[in-house]
């Protein structure tokens, strides 16, 4: 047992906290929830020269060759200042799976362009139905000589609007095993007859209506073996569920020292509230869960690492990791009293994002099924 | 970082699940006091060197590492092995005695906490000394070459069956309360003390002791005059690493409820398969892992060499109200049959119903839940006093 990070973990926690503290203030957050593209481009480019979108990416394809667990530290602080933009969508749902199924041809053509911060992309999952699984694929790609054309509506999303491509996920086939029938398809966002509409949503997240009508898509574009997508999917879903849960121990960090700051100054009957013991008790339960929720996130994503982590590992975390946020930010507005519920603080930034994350990948009812598969109920 | 244990750790783990295999075969009632304790049990542990598995090898111990003792530990705890005549010793009485004690102490004591056949109980608690044990009252006053105490104790586990007796003792009672304690060590034979058993709701032999009079030799100090408060607070790094193992216990419990629910039918169907309770077992399992982890933290980073203050009293509370929520899920998956203390009809021998009388004792215990979450507000969050 090492529980403790390396040196160049250190080093990279610190020189993020840093860099975001500066660049990304909470003045910028609130800019941008009403901005229509919802993100800073001059960010962008300077978080593209510290290496961040390639991270995890093979020198070859100008990464940096660090692992998972390197990122998962730089998206905790991501999540801490909850830095606006598409770098969840391009780097998580949009790279890895052509990083884990792409062709060669494929990686040299996205992966160096991702790095640079040239280009935004996503993954276009989801559907009106709202299901993670496979069954809510309904959207469909037909076979017509060398290309696809594809029919119907994604739903939820991310950052749709600016992405300059989508790594979607189609209907190819129909037989009783819907796993079966899925093809992972890069999908040019300039292609004739996409349809796309940003959503408003209570986590300013940028989720976005995309409408097919008849686009057609060169067969070239196929990310891995057609009908053969799932396993793309449910790969990178699992490696997304864990990279959401260090955004969210990221927030639940900073809402808990937002907390414990205000308590030592607040004061009512001539003492700081933090003196009394309700207010305590509510702060040792918030340290606890983050505590937890922080120990969970690095095992689970040193499994993933590993590739030994089972569904049941990621279902565990993300259904604890889910609650956890809410709870701590949810009793953080409790301790900031009415201010707390204000638009012009900050906490009422996380307490809205507990949400819309608990919800992305499954909230908790939803992950505890998978739990109770996995110990053979 | 690195999770898991390597593979001399999990061979070590095997090699003690052998030794239960052969040595404990436990058989529950839960009308009968719950078998916590067995002198013989624990000479067997004591053959295999084991009463002294994370001590120092100069004073015969094994020397292993903290991920070493918490192997041992899961294991206890997941056979629910009988520790209670040699745990106090072995994770609190010995290591204090080792950093604390003087050379005729450890000459005197040490070789009889490995041999396994002495029992050391913990005088602490008084009637009015619960959580706030820093106002004790039992007192030693010297008189000529000797001390004489005066006083009670209250909740003393296995009184009745200890030979010696751990306590902390009031020897000056006019500086402030946590300054003017010393810890004692000595025979429950000495005359003067009696001991009254108790009957708590889960027959855990607890006792009252009773001083009148009781006369000690000056050996029977450990460590220095009116520094008790301080060891008391700090001897806990065997204690923390044990407590690692905790889950373990809990985890076989819940192996066991799942595996019911599995093969036990209710209204027409297997439980497993109502949909209610495949989410409170979920969540059980979840917070399983969750404790479970958080509990090896705190044991690893005794072994860095640092104190968990926080991490461990974290871990009681953690474990101690997950113990209760498990009893409580537990009852309720066996239904009606749940509360039958013997007979065929009763699940497990009646143990969950013992258990969940027993859950109630951690979250009390060792600091009550309550003071445990003010520490971490003050100790390790820097909130203010109240």
């Amino acid at each position: 047992m090492d529980l403790d990070l390396t040196e160049e973990q250190e080093m990279l926690r610190s020189s993020a906290r840093d860099f975001l503290t500066k660049e990304c203030p909470k003045t910028l957050v609130r800019q941008l929830e009403e901005d229509e593209k919802g993100y800073s481009p001059e960010l962008w480019s300077k978080m593209a020269e510290l290496g961040w979108m390639g991270l995890v990416f093979p020198e070859e394809y100008d990464g940096m060759g660090m692992d998972f667990l390197d990122l998962i530290i730089l998206l905790q602080e991501m999540g801490r200042n909850i830095v606006p933009g598409p770098f969840f969508s391009t780097v998580i749902t949009g790279s890895l799976p052509i990083l884990f199924a792409g062709t060669e041809e494929q990686k040299k053509k996205f992966l160096p362009k991702v790095a640079a911060g040239d280009i935004v992309l996503t993954m276009a999952l989801t559907e009106p139905s709202a299901e993670w699984d496979a069954s809510g694929v309904q959207t469909k790609a037909t076979a017509q000589g060398d290309s696809f054309i594809i029919n119907g509506t994604k739903l939820f999303v991310e950052n749709a609007h600016i992405a300059d491509y989508l790594v979607c996920a189609v209907r190819t086939k129909e037989t009783a095993n819907p796993e079966e029938d899925i093809s992972l398809v890069i999908v040019d966002t300039k292609s004739s007859g996409i349809k796309c509409e940003v959503m408003p949503t209570i986590g300013a997240d940028k989720l976005c209506e995309v409408v097919f009508k008849n686009v057609t898509v060169p067969k070239r574009n196929i990310l891995g073996e057609v009908n053969k997508g799932w396993a793309t999917i449910a790969k990178t879903i699992q490696y997304a569920t864990i990279a959401k849960c260090a955004e969210m121990v990221g927030g639940a960090e900073a809402s808990l020292d937002m907390t414990l700051s205000y308590v030592k100054e607040r004061e009512q009957y001539g003492r700081p509230i933090g003196s009394f013991q309700v207010i305590q008790h509510y702060c040792a339960n918030m340290w606890t869960n983050v505590a937890t929720s922080r120990n969970l996130l690095y095992q689970t994503a040193w499994k993933v690492s590993e590739g030994i982590a089972t569904p049941g590992d990621v279902a565990i975390t993300k259904g604890w990791i889910n609650e956890a946020y809410k709870f701590v930010t949810e009793r953080a507005v409790q301790c900031h009293g009415a201010i707390g519920t204000t638009r012009d603080h900050d906490i009422g930034l996380y307490y809205r994002r507990a949400k819309s994350t608990e919800l992305a990948f499954g909230d908790i009812d939803f992950q505890r099924e998978i739990v109770a598969e996995h110990i053979g109920l | 970082m690195r999770f898991g244990f390597t593979k001399e750790e999990e061979a070590f783990r095997q090699e003690i699940r052998d030794f239960l295999k052969k040595e404990w075969k436990p058989e529950y009632n839960g009308r009968t006091p719950h078998e916590l304790f067995s002198r013989e049990f624990s000479k067997k542990l004591a053959s295999k060197g084991w009463l002294g598995v994370g001590w120092p090898k100069e004073y015969g111990g094994l020397g292993r590492p903290h991920t070493e003792q918490l192997v041992f530990s899961e294991e206890m705890m997941r056979s629910r092995a009988p520790c209670g005549a040699h745990i106090l010793a072995q994770n609190m009485v010995g290591p204090t005695l080792i950093r604390i004690g003087n050379e005729e102490q450890k000459k005197k004591y040490l070789p009889m906490i490995l041999s396994g056949e002495v029992t050391i109980c913990l005088g602490y608690t008084e009637p009015n000394a619960g959580t706030d044990l820093a106002s004790i009252q039992t007192s030693a006053v010297l008189d000529g070459d000797e001390w004489v105490i005066n006083g009670g104790k209250i909740f003393t586990s296995f009184a009745g069956e200890a030979h010696y007796i751990w306590m902390v003792v009031r020897t000056d009672p006019n500086v402030k309360k946590h300054r003017g304690l010393t810890m004692f060590l000595f025979s429950m034979d000495t005359p003067g003390v009696e001991v009254v058993k108790m009957d708590t709701m889960f027959d855990y032999m607890q006792c009252q002791v009773f001083f009148d009079n009781v006369r000690v030799s000056k050996d029977a100090v450990v460590g220095e005059l009116n520094q008790g408060w301080h060891y008391l607070t700090t001897a806990l790094d065997h204690e923390r690493v044990f407590m690692g193992g905790v889950v373990a216990a809990h985890q076989r419990l819940f192996e066991d409820i799942v595996e019911y629910a599995k093969t036990h039918h209710r209204n027409g169907k297997l439980i497993s398969e109502d949909p209610i309770i495949r989410q409170k077992l979920a969540q059980l399992k979840i917070d399983l892992e969750v404790g479970r982890l958080f509990a090896y933290r705190t044991a690893w980073i005794v072994g860095q060499g640092m104190t968990p203050f926080v991490e461990a009293s974290m871990t009681k509370i953690f474990t101690s109200e997950l113990e209760r929520r498990l009893a409580n899920t537990a009852m309720q998956i066996l239904g009606l049959h749940g509360p039958l203390l013997e007979g065929e009809e009763a699940p497990f021998g009646g143990y969950v119903a013992w258990e969940y009388k027993f859950s109630l004792m951690q979250a009390v215990g060792g600091g009550s839940n309550e003071i445990e979450r003010i520490l971490i507000a003050i100790a390790g969050l820097g909130l203010p006093r109240p």
